[in-house]
């Protein structure tokens, strides 16, 4: 077997099983309802009946995964860009407040580390805060942020974008920390034989050698970015968003719909981790990184 | 090392707060008319500074290490409500300190039935989520088409918002905290099985050789070294699912809860515009927080007090 394949099929075989388990469980917890809808017609009904009635419900307990499939579909390809019916409207605003977070988090995270790395008042004083505030649920001020800075003017999407910003900024301090930290004794000494300054050493020496940190860092940023952004949706009855729509789907019982916007959001989510990731390649190879 | 050179600026400073805090709190003029304070302050900013930069650059035991971020901390704590009362800032936007401290103490009867709720759903789905991820890892490392499998399925789950889950738990398992817990143990499961995967790959195979010429089978390989070997990851895994379960069972609240939990208070109290006990809730969850990691960090080095990181 050709390499890609040996890797493919083991995870083809676990999606298949997972998949098998979603429509069994489909069947197991639609059951009882469409059990009682059935026996309401009086007609006999068997088996084949059962399971067809499980996997096609409107408002299902849990429903089949083609039915997610489905309206996932619709909702993207059929419905109006600008439409609130469109997953891709709500995605692009989740997006933008998720992007907007994310960029604004790692100019934070980057301006904290280089002055971690040299100041020691800094180091000392107010890197053990940072790594406390990771314990402090930070995204349980999510609602009071966008409330707060709502009824003072400002759009939701500055408003989510702080939150972001306040979730992304973390791993990007550490990383960068650890990764300005990284050149050896040895090269920060050939930096000074050539009487390089401060801001030199900073930007010839320090940054590039932090720049696949930097990149590992900003993988996990970007998840936790949008993670900010759809909570921040939660609590404003916003009326756009991945997360307003989980909310009006579970005011209103529609499963299909709470479904369909999760695996938009996870399909978001893969996205830009793959796009951090492409930019990483990119970069690297323009660094001159062997492939 | 001269004792008074930071402890009589310490004194200064703190002496000069005190001051500062009376005249902020008393009843005459704000904001810019405060004119002479602010400049003080700004001397007293620089001063701060001093003191910091002296104890920074003190060696010493855990102790004397503790000492600037200590004072780092209270300091910050210290211009948030000398700012926050001196320039009048509205409540709404940002309470201070001591408004958050006296809603804690005057709503305590609220807050602490709220976070006995949200605490037992983090630690029910924390329990469950961790040792679920835990023994799905050892059947998948026992299992080598099952870990090719699920490894690249945990990692993509790293990407996604798992919490998102939340209203459909809502919906299956009802509003009081075996939602929260379910949420909780889902979000907790993917870092466990991906860092006790990693950790189970990190013997070199120089020790498994070793185990080998000792006739060792599976189970007495990955209970005498792997497992063991495994455990920093583990624990990696603990300290992030702690912050991860609290957080999760907090949002999941928001999705739908009985009127009782740090979650509910926190969107409840936002709603009718009393932040300072919103911040009260948070405070307390974030005290938790740190106390949980704290815990967890005491156990870690008990058990791993072997690894380099602690023998340095």
């Amino acid at each position: 077997m050709s390499e890609p394949v040996r890797r493919a099929a083991p995870v083809a075989l676990v999606v298949a099983a997972l998949l098998l388990v979603w429509y069994a469980m489909a069947v197991w917890l639609n059951a009882p309802q469409v059990i009682e809808r059935l026996d309401g017609f009086g007609a006999p009904w068997g088996a084949r009946e059962l399971v067809a009635a499980t996997w096609s419900m409107e408002r299902p307990v849990l429903p089949a995964p083609h039915q997610v499939a489905l309206n996932w579909w619709q909702s993207v390809f059929d419905a109006d860009i600008d439409s609130p019916r469109s997953l891709v409207f709500h995605a692009g605003v989740t997006l933008s407040a998720t992007v907007l977070g994310f960029v604004l988090g790692m100019l934070l995270g980057v301006l904290i580390a280089i002055g971690v790395v040299y100041n020691r008042v800094l180091d000392r004083g107010l890197l053990p805060w940072i790594i406390a505030s990771q314990t402090i649920p930070i995204l349980a001020i999510a609602p009071m942020v966008v409330v707060v800075l709502g009824s003072l003017g400002y759009p939701p999407l500055m408003s989510k974008a702080v939150i972001s910003m306040y979730l992304c900024f973390f791993p990007v301090a550490i990383g960068m920390v650890k990764g300005l930290r990284s050149p050896d004794v040895l090269q920060l000494d050939l930096m000074r034989t050539w009487s390089a300054n401060g801001p030199q050493i900073l930007a010839k020496l320090r940054l590039p050698a932090a720049v696949p940190f930097l990149f590992a860092s900003a993988k996990v940023a970007i998840a936790t970015s949008l993670i900010g952004a759809i909570v921040g949706e939660l609590p404003t009855g916003a009326q756009a968003g991945l997360g307003a729509r989980l909310l009006s789907g579970s005011y209103f019982g529609q499963t299909i719909q709470i479904w369909s916007a999760l695996l938009m959001a996870s399909l978001l989510g893969v996205g830009l981790v793959a796009a951090v990731a492409l930019v990483e390649r990119l970069v690297a190879r323009a660094m001159g990184a062997r492939a | 090392m001269k004792r008074w050179r930071t402890g009589l600026p310490l004194l200064i400073l703190v002496l000069v707060a005190w001051w500062m805090l009376g005249v902020v709190h008393g009843d005459g003029p704000k904001g810019s008319a405060l004119g002479g304070l602010w400049i003080a302050l700004a001397a007293w900013v620089l001063l701060l500074w001093f003191v910091l930069d002296t104890l920074a650059r003190q060696q010493g035991g855990r102790a004397t290490q503790m000492l600037a971020p200590a004072l780092f901390g209270l300091a910050l704590i210290y211009l948030w409500e000398l700012l926050v009362v001196g320039w009048q800032v509205p409540k709404v936007l940002l309470p201070a300190p001591h408004a958050v401290g006296q809603a804690l103490v005057s709503r305590w009867e609220v807050l602490w039935p709220d976070f006995r709720q949200t605490a037992v759903a983090v630690l029910a789905g924390y329990a469950v989520g961790c040792g679920a991820g835990l023994l799905v890892a050892l059947a998948a490392d026992r299992f080598g088409l099952l870990k090719r499998g699920l490894l690249p399925l945990a990692n993509l789950a790293g990407a996604v918002p798992i919490v998102g889950i939340a209203p459909i738990m809502v919906m299956w398992f009802g509003f009081d905290w075996p939602s929260k817990a379910a949420v909780a143990a889902i979000v907790t499961f993917f870092p466990m099985l991906v860092n006790t995967l990693a950790g189970l790959a990190a013997t070199d195979a120089m020790q498994r050789d070793l185990m080998r010429t000792y006739a060792a089978g599976h189970g007495a390989t990955l209970m005498k070294l792997r497992l063991p070997s495994a455990l920093p990851f583990v624990f990696n895994a603990l300290k992030i699912n702690s912050t991860l379960a609290l957080i999760s069972a907090i949002v999941a609240e928001f999705f739908g809860s009985p009127i009782v939990g740090l979650g509910f208070r926190i969107s409840a109290e936002v709603a009718r515009m009393n932040v300072d006990v919103v911040w009260a809730a948070i405070a307390l969850s974030a005290l938790a927080g740190s106390m949980f990691y704290g815990v967890i960090a005491t156990v870690e080095r008990a058990f791993t007090f072997w690894h380099s990181s602690y023998r340095s």
